[in-house]
């Protein structure tokens, strides 16, 4: 028996000692690998990796910024899922937006691309500028500001009362009802980004001939053509809008604060990242804020998680 | 085109007015921006608001001009650091992340899928708080109150190595290996045979970090107000109060011409490179 055993034991120690040799030897291999990546990776963990394990490591302890951080274990993190009821709002809004500035946004931009491709290459050129443009600086924010303001700026409210829509003016920015759906137009005005762009570059590398062999195979009509070739095709630019998607929907505040104010009224259009900033920088409770970004992290990843495993079902 | 199902007539037709109907939508703040630029202080501050200027002018632009050659440190300095950490960091950027998307995508070595997951776990976690443990390392790299704090960094952003991986995947390594047969190096690969082929990408890439570095105000790194960027330069003037939202109006416009024009450059020439490539028609 118990030589069975140490035989056993053996085998397993020579199988790990063979494993770690031929994982060396494929090391050893791939070393050019490593030198041309060395760059990259030396500047990424020291600018990101690094950081974001200090922040996560922050999440457990209260630290003010001026002093040295205290550990509190998990106290921030009760606080924020039992005791914060404004969390709660944040999270609810964050989801709303991000389904329309995400979700919407992404849709719109794969359509829109979609569509421009086909034109002559001229009139393509002219449509993709005036999608993007909004998108080119924050500074579109001071305009949208101007023009949904409620004062005598307000150019939006001016036209509805000419027209006769409206007898009042309506303080789109500041009233509660109201500044969601303006935000959720906003972000939709401002959507065709990079998405866009890697959609427009995706779908100029879609190999033709594909199209040509499809037609063969009894490709039917322009939406088989569509989800068997075209999207397959551009797969990892697909891949690429959905991550980003998400990243940006859920982490944008500038774009938010910067049309309804820091905190919104009522807290009506408030976010997950608004509040990270309140708790950072204007209450330096930096601890809890970092207990924010590790939550906010947690679902962005799982979210990702769902998505990948939907992109994958394109094209079958 | 050479799609074999292309729409009819009637098809197309309503493809383009929507299109049409959606571009009025989405040039209307452009639009706006630049007939601001042109409007004397009192249309500006009018009520009820115009759309287009009645008596355009370029007063504004005059106005701003003079504010700006009224500010201590020299215009141009600002200037300078702004078109600087631009034209270095979006070169790096594109550089670095390009050359280890490179990698990542087509050679095959223990941990690079973990690479790339990590890289793009990370695009998740909310800069905010990374702001204060980064703070720390670029004081420890003395980097604080430099160009560099703000250029360093940019160069392994994850979102260059993300584009770029995706892209370099659909290269075809029958390419790859003759050059590797002929007996060309790994970087000569990369630079000679990789790179030209993926031009739209980087060409995208341009566009986008031209457009962060751009729009960097670089506040918590840097103090010295010699190294200060463009957009602090401009807000400074703009916060004077409701005398200059005509120079505020042109600053706007200003911000936006450098990266639409480099936008607009990377446009052509992606068309172009596609028309030549040999992989469109």
């Amino acid at each position: 028996m118990s030589d069975a055993l140490t035989v056993g034991l053996q085998k397993r120690v020579q199988d790990t000692a063979g494993y770690l040799r031929r994982l060396g030897t494929r090391i050893y291999n791939s070393r050019e690998s490593y030198y041309l990546l060395a760059p990259y990776a030396i500047l990424f963990t020291t600018f990101t990796i690094i950081p974001v394990l200090m922040s996560m490591g922050l999440s457990f302890t209260y630290y003010n910024i001026l002093e040295p951080p205290k550990w509190v274990g998990w106290l921030n993190y009760v606080n924020l899922l039992l005791n914060d009821e404004i969390f709660i709002i944040a999270v609810q809004n964050t989801l709303l937006f991000a389904l329309f500035s995400g979700l919407v946004g992404y849709l719109m931009a794969l359509l829109f691309a979609w569509m421009i491709n086909e034109l002559p290459a001229k009139i393509r050129s002219v449509f993709v500028l005036i999608f993007y443009a909004p998108t080119v600086t924050f500074a579109t924010f001071t305009i949208f500001q101007i023009i949904f303001s409620g004062d005598a700026q307000g150019i939006f409210n001016a036209k509805l009362i000419e027209f006769g829509i409206i007898q009042q003016p309506i303080n789109w920015l500041y009233d509660p009802n109201y500044m969601k759906y303006v935000v959720i137009a906003v972000l939709l005005w401002m959507s065709l980004g990079i998405n866009f762009l890697a959609f427009i570059a995706g779908l100029q590398g879609v190999d033709r001939s594909l199209y040509e062999a499809g037609y063969i195979d009894g490709i039917k009509n322009r939406w088989q053509e569509l989800w068997y070739i075209t999207l397959p095709s551009m797969k990892p630019q697909l891949m690429f809008g959905a991550v980003m998607s998400i990243t940006t929907s859920f982490t944008m505040m500038f774009q938010i604060v910067m049309l309804v104010g820091d905190p919104s009224t009522d807290y009506a259009a408030h976010t997950i990242v608004a509040h990270l900033q309140d708790y950072g920088y204007r209450r330096f409770d930096m601890g809890y804020a970092s207990a924010i970004a590790t939550l906010l992290f947690l679902m962005m990843v799982f979210l990702n998680k769902g998505v990948q495993r939907l992109l994958k079902k394109v094209g079958t | 085109m050479a799609q074999k199902h292309a729409r009819g007539v009637f098809g197309n037709l309503s493809n383009l007015v929507f299109l049409l109907l959606m571009a009025g939508i989405f040039m209307f703040p452009l639009v706006f921006i630049i007939a601001r630029a042109f409007m004397p202080l009192d249309e500006l501050l009018r009520f009820p608001p115009l759309f287009f200027p009645r008596n355009p002018t370029f007063q504004n632009f005059v106005d701003l001009a003079n504010l700006m050659a009224g500010s201590w440190v020299p215009f141009g300095r600002y200037i300078f650091n702004t078109v600087f950490i631009t034209v270095v960091g979006s070169f790096g950027h594109i550089m670095v992340a390009s050359l280890a998307a490179y990698v990542l995508a087509k050679h095959k070595f223990p941990g690079a899928t973990a690479m790339f997951t990590i890289v793009i776990f990370s695009l998740m976690f909310a800069p905010q708080v990374t702001m204060i443990p980064n703070y720390l390392i670029l004081t420890r790299l003395r980097f604080i109150d430099t160009y560099w704090a703000l250029i360093i960094p940019a160069f392994a952003l994850p979102i260059g190595l993300f584009l770029m991986k995706q892209f370099m995947e659909q290269l075809h390594d029958s390419l790859l290996e003759s050059a590797k047969i002929d007996g060309a190096n790994e970087l000569t690969i990369f630079m000679v045979i990789a790179m030209p082929m993926v031009k739209p990408a980087w060409l995208t890439l341009m566009i986008i970090s031209v457009q962060q570095m751009w729009n960097m105000d670089g506040r918590s790194y840097i103090f010295t107000e010699q190294y200060k960027m463009l957009p602090i330069a401009f807000q400074q003037i703009v916060q004077g109060g409701i005398a200059r939202t005509g120079p505020a109006a042109v600053n706007v416009l200003v911000m936006l011409i450098v990266p639409l024009t480099v936008f607009l450059i990377n446009q052509a020439r992606m068309v172009e490179t596609m028309a030549t490539s040999g992989l469109k028609e």
